[in-house]
């Protein structure tokens, strides 16, 4: 086998409902160049070093192309949607994000996220009371997908009646954040980048239409807001809330998906959750480690050479960093194959580490927790359909695509 | 039973009649006294375990009591520490140490009583350096702040609304509850003798950022200035401080924040290398005695210990950090029941943090030893900066303000003697990154207000050294 094969095998559909033994074969090196060009870091310790190393960008414009071989299809110089926070490094991005936080969470938004706990219940409790008269549910459209997004739209004050319109361009602009080798590189780039226009376009008027009458939701706040750094520039309100939407609404699927799946193939903690709702909180956090919805970071590259694990990477070069299998690594988590929430000391790399740790996480943490909570109290015997159940083609952003569930009955939801 | 003395003896079985009942005994019920007690039952130690501690409460935390505690959000009493596990000890709380007889292996308490040991540990800490002046000191509104009833009494003055708090010392402690008084929308004066606050601790160009820092946030900040007299009312009350550029001002409220001094009174006598610097041990936790020999059965953890590391060239340091504390404490409990092939050094970097001002500050290595400062990331002016501290060509020591995610890495070029000034490019070097300044500490042999770093030389034991306390 060359190595060559280990990017190839990683976008490899075949491995999608298993990438874990590729993962472990490929931690016996800890950073490998791969022949088609990127460096691929598998080891706890090399990838939460990375994260944590000033010398790393994760702006692609510091991509050389000759070092990096393989260029994952980009948004380079789209004017309707300059980079989001999420591809900047600091200071912009520390900026953006601050600005960003200001609405959000702490210091000067602390509650946010705790006041919104009744209402993410109450859209538990209703899609669950949906279940009732049924025998069998496909966990992700009827419940994993509509709860996340409802929620971000919410919360961002975008209209949930248009998600079909949104959904289909986060779909394509999310597809592109796959990089695959393999895949028609210049058709696909045009649908993305027909797909970024439109939201572009999108929430540039929704912005306006804040701009003439503020709302209580996140986009009239940052519309409006007016902290030490001022505000957003328009492109700027544009690229954030478009970062928002599809952030919000292409990962918590996936973790709710997979946390559900995991539970099943383990009826013990099933049966702990349903008898502790607490333990939802540790579990999630195990969920992240074990299945976590974002694979792998595809996208930084050194500002110059950085020498780690006996390899220089060189500047420019393209640095995959591969979360789920750091998550994986011995030396970090003993007995890193048991799915385990009574773990300790669990500081997995399943949102990320470091500036770019995800703005969303206490967000995505308290809906799965609800989620995954309420599915255990109230489906009487749930049971998978379909072992592994048919799984997304996307590498990055791993879960099953469907996830066909039976059950003998629906408990009572809570009075609200 | 009794371990033999130098205590290894490990081919005879003492050191398994040790871990199975021997007798260990750990003077200092906080923070390093608790996590060394439980790591010794994580360890396997099913002896006796005895917790002496002069305070009354179990153990709490201190760093809430400059913050959560004076502002109001959580109380005095609410921030004893989580335990990580039962460790079935014998709790000997509201009792000093106040004698120990290494060969005889007692330790003596307030009240008479004497308490054998196989293995000692211990982890008195330090105490709030007093106002020099007991006369003044005593004076109703005039206080310190390390203890839990300090914070609590402090609490309640502040909730009560004095006129203006006066602050003495601008080191960590004495910027934190200035912050704290500000966010409470009280009037506050600092004093500090040097020219800015932390420059004992982050030298002058941080000085000086931390000086714009409490003034925007509208604290009357006086420096290059002492305060050199508290003067009462008839009834004891505070009214008025003295400043040594003649002026004065009203006060109802004053709080000395000059440092710490080392509990290691009840040590003296005691053939320990014990004095105001603290309790000399060597990397594995175990005490020196007088003679600059190392101990086998005593051993030293957390704030009143000195050690040396190899990193910063083998000189003493005394470091006054919760997570030195908990290392520590970790690593003398594991050595304390270990045989010595498996005993392990204690070769902490040095990291601290502190919040104030709505700044979020964090140090790593020792920033007092650092001759030159680079800039390395962000701006000082925007007060969100990584500043990096050479020492002879190599990077010593790391402060962010507002940028810990970096922090780590920095670390890392400490534990390499990475070279300073460090060449490479990393996001966010501005035009202040391009070359080093001096990081300009105040000279050495000056006492300071308190930095919480102390480098003390290269003498185990140091009873020789003069000792000034630091004024106003
Ligand atoms: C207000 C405040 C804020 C702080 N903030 C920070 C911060 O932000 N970051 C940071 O890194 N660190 C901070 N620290 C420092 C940190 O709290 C200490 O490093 C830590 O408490 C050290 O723990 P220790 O167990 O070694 O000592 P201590 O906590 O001092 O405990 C020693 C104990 O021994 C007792 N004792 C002393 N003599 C005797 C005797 N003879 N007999 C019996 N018992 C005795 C003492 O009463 C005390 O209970 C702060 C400290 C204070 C006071
Ligand atoms: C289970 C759900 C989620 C997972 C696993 C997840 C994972 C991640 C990861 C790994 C990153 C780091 C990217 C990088 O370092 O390049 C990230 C960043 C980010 N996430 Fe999430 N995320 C989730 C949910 C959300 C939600 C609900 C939101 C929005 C409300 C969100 C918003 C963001 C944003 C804005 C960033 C960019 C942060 C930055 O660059 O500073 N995420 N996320």
């Amino acid at each position: 086998m060359t190595h060559g094969t280990f990017l190839r095998k990683i976008t490899d559909y075949a491995h999608r409902a298993d990438p874990y033994p590729l993962y472990a074969e490929l931690r016996k090196t800890p950073v490998l160049r791969d022949d088609i060009g990127p460096y691929l870091v598998s080891t706890y310790w090399e990838i939460h070093g990375l994260l944590h190393d000033p010398r790393l960008s994760s702006d692609p414009r510091n991509l050389d192309p000759e070092a990096a071989g393989l260029v994952v299809a980009e948004e380079e110089d789209d004017p309707s949607l300059p980079p989001s926070f999420l591809r900047l490094d600091p200071p912009e991005h520390d900026r953006l994000r601050r600005m960003a936080m200001y609405p959000f969470g702490p210091p000067h938004t602390p509650r946010r996220i705790h006041d919104m706990r009744g209402e993410l219940a109450r859209i538990v409790t209703g899609l669950v009371d949906g279940f009732e008269g049924r025998d069998q549910i496909d966990l992700v459209d009827d419940f994993a997908y509509p709860f996340p997004v409802t929620v971000i739209c919410r919360l961002l004050g975008v209209p949930r009646a248009d998600e079909p319109l949104f959904h289909a361009w986060a779909d394509t602009i999310v597809s592109s954040a796959d990089p695959d080798p393999d895949a028609d590189a210049a058709e696909r780039r045009g649908a993305v980048r027909r797909a970024r226009t439109e939201l572009a376009m999108y929430m540039s008027e929704l912005i306006e239409e804040r701009r003439r009458a503020p709302g209580e939701d996140m986009l009239s706040s940052l519309v409006h807001g007016d902290g030490p750094d001022g505000r957003m520039a328009h492109s700027e309100l544009v690229s954030t809330a478009a970062l928002l939407l599809i952030a919000g609404h292409e990962t918590t699927v996936n973790l709710i998906t997979n946390g559900m799946l995991t539970l099943l193939r383990h009826p013990d903690v099933l049966k702990r959750l349903h008898d502790d709702p607490r333990l939802a909180v540790p579990l999630v956090e195990e969920v992240l480690r074990y299945e976590p919805p974002v694979q792998l970071l595809p996208q930084r590259t050194p500002l110059t050479d950085i020498d780690i694990a006996g390899v220089t990477i060189p500047k420019g070069a393209s640095v995959w960093l591969i979360l789920a299998s750091g998550n994986r690594d011995p030396r970090r988590f003993p007995d890193p194959d048991r799915f385990d929430p009574d773990r300790r000391d669990n500081q997995h790399l399943g949102f990320g580490s470091g500036i770019h740790i995800c703005f969303g996480a206490p967000l995505a943490r308290l809906e799965a927790q609800l989620a995954l909570a309420e599915l255990a109290r109230r489906l009487e015997n749930p049971r998978l359909l379909e072992d592994p159940p048919p799984y997304r083609r996307n590498a990055v952003l791993r879960g099953p695509r469907h996830l066909p569930i039976g059950f003998d009955g629906v408990r009572a939801g809570r009075e609200p | 039973m009794s371990a033999e003395r130098g205590g290894g003896g490990e081919g005879d079985g003492s050191l398994e009649r040790l871990r199975r009942d021997g007798r260990i005994v750990i003077v200092g019920a906080s923070l390093a006294g608790l996590r060394a007690a439980e790591t010794l039952r994580e360890q396997g130690f099913t002896g006796s375990l005895t917790l002496i501690g002069d305070e009354p409460e179990p153990p709490y935390d201190r760093p809430p009591l400059s913050k959560q505690v004076l502002l109001g959000t959580v109380d005095a009493d609410r921030t004893t520490l989580p335990r990580r596990r039962a460790i079935g000890a014998r709790w000997r709380l509201g009792t000093a140490a106040t004698g120990l007889d290494l060969a005889a292996r007692r330790v003596r308490l307030a009240g008479g009583e004497e308490v054998p040991y196989d293995r000692l540990l211990i982890a008195t800490g330090v105490r709030a350096r007093p106002w020099p002046h007991p006369a003044e000191a005593d004076l109703d509104g005039v206080f310190t702040l390390r203890t839990g009833r300090d914070a609590a009494r402090l609490r309640r003055r502040l909730a009560a609304g004095p006129r203006r708090v006066l602050v003495i010392g601008g080191g960590f402690m004495g910027s934190e509850i200035a912050s704290a008084c500000r966010e409470l929308g009280l009037p506050v004066t600092v004093v500090e003798r040097g020219p800015a606050p932390l420059v004992g601790a982050l030298g002058g160009v941080i000085g000086q950022v931390a000086a714009e820092l409490q003034r925007a946030h509208g604290v009357d900040l006086r420096c290059s200035v002492m305060v050199t007299g508290l003067e009462g009312d008839a009834a004891g009350r505070l009214r008025r401080a003295h400043l040594s550029d003649g002026t004065a001002l009203e006060v109802d409220l004053a709080v000395v924040a000059l440092g710490a001094v080392r509990n290691t009174e009840w040590l003296a006598g005691s053939g320990l290398g014990a004095g105001p610097r603290g309790v000399a041990c060597d990397a594995g936790c175990r005490a020196f005695d007088v003679r600059g020999l190392v101990t086998d059965d005593v051993f030293v953890a957390g704030d009143v210990a000195r050690t040396p590391h190899p990193l910063f060239g083998y000189q003493f340091l005394s470091l006054e950090h919760w997570g030195n504390a908990v290392a520590q404490a970790e690593v003398a409990a594991h050595n304390m029941v270990s045989p010595g092939p498996d005993r392990r050094p204690h070769l902490w970097i040095p990291a601290f943090w502190s919040a104030q001002f709505g700044v979020n500050i964090k140090s790593v290595g020792v920033p007092t030893m650092g001759e030159e400062l680079l800039i390395a990331q962000g701006s000082l002016a925007e007060r969100s900066f990584t500043g990096v501290y050479g020492y002879q060509g190599r990077v010593i020591a790391a402060v962010t303000f507002d940028q810990t995610n970096w922090l780590d890495f920095y670390r890392r070029q400490i534990e390499t003697a990475a070279p300073f000034p460090p060449v490479c490019r990393t996001v966010d070097r501005r035009p202040d990154g391009l070359r080093p300044v001096p990081a300009d500490f105040p000279d050495p042999s000056l006492p300071t207000h308190g930095p919480t770093v102390t480098l003390s030389g290269y003498s185990p034991t140091d009873r020789r050294i003069v000792f000034t306390p630091a004024r106003g």
